[in-house]
């Protein structure tokens, strides 16, 4: 299930990616590089472990004594030990179990909110850029003002709107992200547009709507879905932040942020607690940053340094 | 009209637009909640308030008004500078902010400071020593994906609770700032300091580096003197993104360090949907972002001699 997942993630890069490879085939290795292997392997781990946690606790059954949710105080904030790698929290809970069950809010919130904003960041940029004069002048006015002000601000007047909640934390990270991606939309819509190629379909008498599909967007989308994955990361931190402030997924669920606030306040009886959700939420998002680097030299067809 | 005070009422312009879509979007934002705006300020649904209380809230908040009335009247008090009055701190918005803007601007200062500072030197020790460079891309790197409350706990946990260097918590002086000033700082020191090196070594390859080198400059006076200036531009570019990221963290990070101040504030008023003192924070980093913003485009004409002739 896992290889047609990350297969079906690559496809739209795979034209941009042949073209490149057949500009430069000389400079380009075969042989895949390890750190942006190690990256793609250890999202996949992740993307498992959000889309299947109970697939996790099966494989890992040794390790995997307890559910997420399972209290038991007997057994509160104790170290790292044979039924529990990561140690248990001020409930007895294992916090392994919790990072396992963890990784799909954080997920959800980053991909999910990266691929709405960049969806209606689509809609929004082309408008602007295809839409005629007053369209195009009123879609960025409004844009300018969504980025005159900081994303953080947004997401939280989302949130005091909407209440607290992991699909609440989404619509607020994809109203912070959309004007972003439609400002980068429409600067390449008028790049393509302007083009040599969509000029000569036009001569050609293609009818517009036709030349949109068929060559405007497809050559918009795909810098642009290099720059989408390149947000992943961005999107799980302000996920992350918004439950650590309270703002997410509420408890008993797990989510790696509202874990983390929970840890600050047993700092002093067990420092495991700190350690581990973290660096699940720092690992993702290195692995998403330099799967997405890599793309983004794969795509302009050199070598990332 | 002289092209600076031209640029400069644009911007004043462009500010207002700004001003008034955030509050714009605040007031559209309040309507939009589910249910009687009277219950909301009452305290919920679960709140149990008698119709005299809820008549009581329409009559002072004037609910009862067209919409279109209750619009006009929140944007003449704005244009008054006030900001309404808090649902639940029996405060005006004003008020409240004021009394914890000082421990926030302390915070987000130090930090700015200590980012840039922390930028500058990683970048010009390193440009173009590509041993030192490769090191130092994966220290920002590091910094760059972690989020800054993992950052500030992590420092709790080592220098607070087992070295015992500052305090766990408290507002007072500056030994209580100085692990949230790094927990702010490094995330944005990490981006900052990737953009000046790239600007440090375009800036070296010119030909008027190897000119200065050439007339017998040292190293160190050709990165300082000549070089650094010109990595400035890219850096200023970023400061207003570093500004935006430095408000969102200082919202995190005295969450993190229990300190007081403005995050904590708008935290709270969202947790419980008082309206006015999110409305009012808003449209407040709307202004303060917005002017900072103009004063570093201001810098550029400074940094930057070409700027000056160029079209506005």
């Amino acid at each position: 299930m896992t290889v047609p997942q990350t297969a079906a993630t690559a496809t739209p890069y795979d034209d941009g990616v042949r073209a490149a490879a057949a500009r430069s085939r000389t400079s380009r290795r075969r042989v895949p590089r390890p750190v942006p292997l190690l990256a793609a392997a250890f999202f996949v781990l992740v993307f498992v472990a959000a889309a299947f946690p109970g697939l996790f606790a099966s494989l890992f059954a040794g390790l995997f004594n307890q559910g997420p949710n399972v209290v038991d105080p007997a057994a509160a904030l104790r170290g790292p030990s044979q039924g529990h790698p990561f140690g248990t929290d001020q409930l007895g809970r294992d916090v392994f179990a919790r990072v396992v069950y963890g990784a799909r809010p954080s997920l959800l919130v980053g991909l999910g909110s990266t691929l709405l904003a960049g969806a209606a960041g689509s809609v929004w940029g082309l408008l602007a850029a295809l839409g005629g004069r007053v369209a195009g002048e009123a879609a960025m006015r409004v844009a300018d003002v969504f980025l005159a002000f900081p994303s953080i601000l947004m997401a939280l007047l989302v949130v005091a709107v909407l209440g607290p909640g992991t699909g609440h934390a989404v619509v607020a990270i994809t109203i912070s992200l959309a004007p972003g991606f439609a400002r980068i939309v429409r600067v390449q819509a008028l790049v393509v547009r302007g083009s040599p190629y969509v000029r000569a379909a036009t001569n050609l008498g293609l009818p517009p709507w036709r030349i949109l599909c068929r060559h405007i967007v497809p050559n918009v989308l795909a810098p642009l879905l290099i720059l989408a994955t390149l947000n992943v990361g961005t999107a799980i931190i302000a996920g992350a932040s918004l439950s650590f402030l309270g703002l997410g997924p509420q408890p008993p669920d797990p989510e790696w942020g509202s874990m983390l606030a929970q840890a600050r306040d047993y700092l002093d009886a067990s420092w495991t607690l700190a350690v581990f959700p973290g660096a699940a939420i720092t690992l993702t998002v290195m692995s998403v940053s330099v799967i997405g680097r890599e793309l983004q030299a794969r795509y302009e067809g050199r070598e990332s340094r | 009209m002289p092209p600076l005070a031209r640029w400069l009422s644009r911007r004043l312009a462009l500010t207002l637009l700004v001003l008034w879509g955030a509050a714009t979007l605040a007031f559209v934002g309040m309507r939009l909640v589910p249910g009687d705006p009277a219950r909301v300020i009452a305290g919920g649904v679960q709140a149990h308030a008698t119709p005299e209380v809820l008549d009581a809230i329409r009559e002072r908040y004037g609910l009862r008004e067209p919409i279109v009335v209750q619009y006009a009247v929140f944007l003449g008090r704005l244009a008054r500078a006030d900001l309404g009055e808090s649902y639940q701190l029996n405060q005006s918005v004003g008020g409240v902010v004021l009394e914890q803007l000082g421990a926030t601007a302390a915070l987000a200062a130090g930090a700015a400071l200590l980012g840039f500072a922390l930028a500058l030197t990683l970048a010009l020790l390193t440009a173009g020593r590509p041993r030192a460079r490769a090191l130092s891309r994966a220290v920002e790197f590091c910094a760059i994906s972690t989020p800054n409350f993992w950052i500030g706990i992590l420092l709790l946990t080592v220098f607070s609770f087992h070295l015992r260097w500052f305090p766990v918590l408290g507002d007072d002086g500056v030994a209580a700032l100085v692990l949230p000033w790094v927990a702010l700082a490094l995330p944005i020191a990490g981006v900052l300091s990737q953009v000046t090196r790239e600007g440090l070594e375009r800036a070296l390859d010119q030909p008027f580096a190897l000119t200065a080198r050439s007339r017998g400059a040292t190293e160190n006076r050709i990165r300082l003197r000549h070089a650094l200036r010109h990595a400035a531009l890219p850096v200023l570019t970023l400061s207003g993104w570093a500004l935006g990221e430095l408000l969102a963290g200082v919202v995190v990070v005295e969450t993190v360090f229990a300190r007081q101040g403005v995050g904590q504030v708008v935290v709270a008023a969202v947790n419980g949907r008082d309206f006015p003192v999110v409305t009012g924070v808003v449209v407040l980093a709307a202004l303060c972002f917005s002017l900072i913003n103009t004063g570093l485009d201001l810098l550029y004409r400074v940094v930057d001699p070409r700027m000056r002739q160029a079209a506005l």
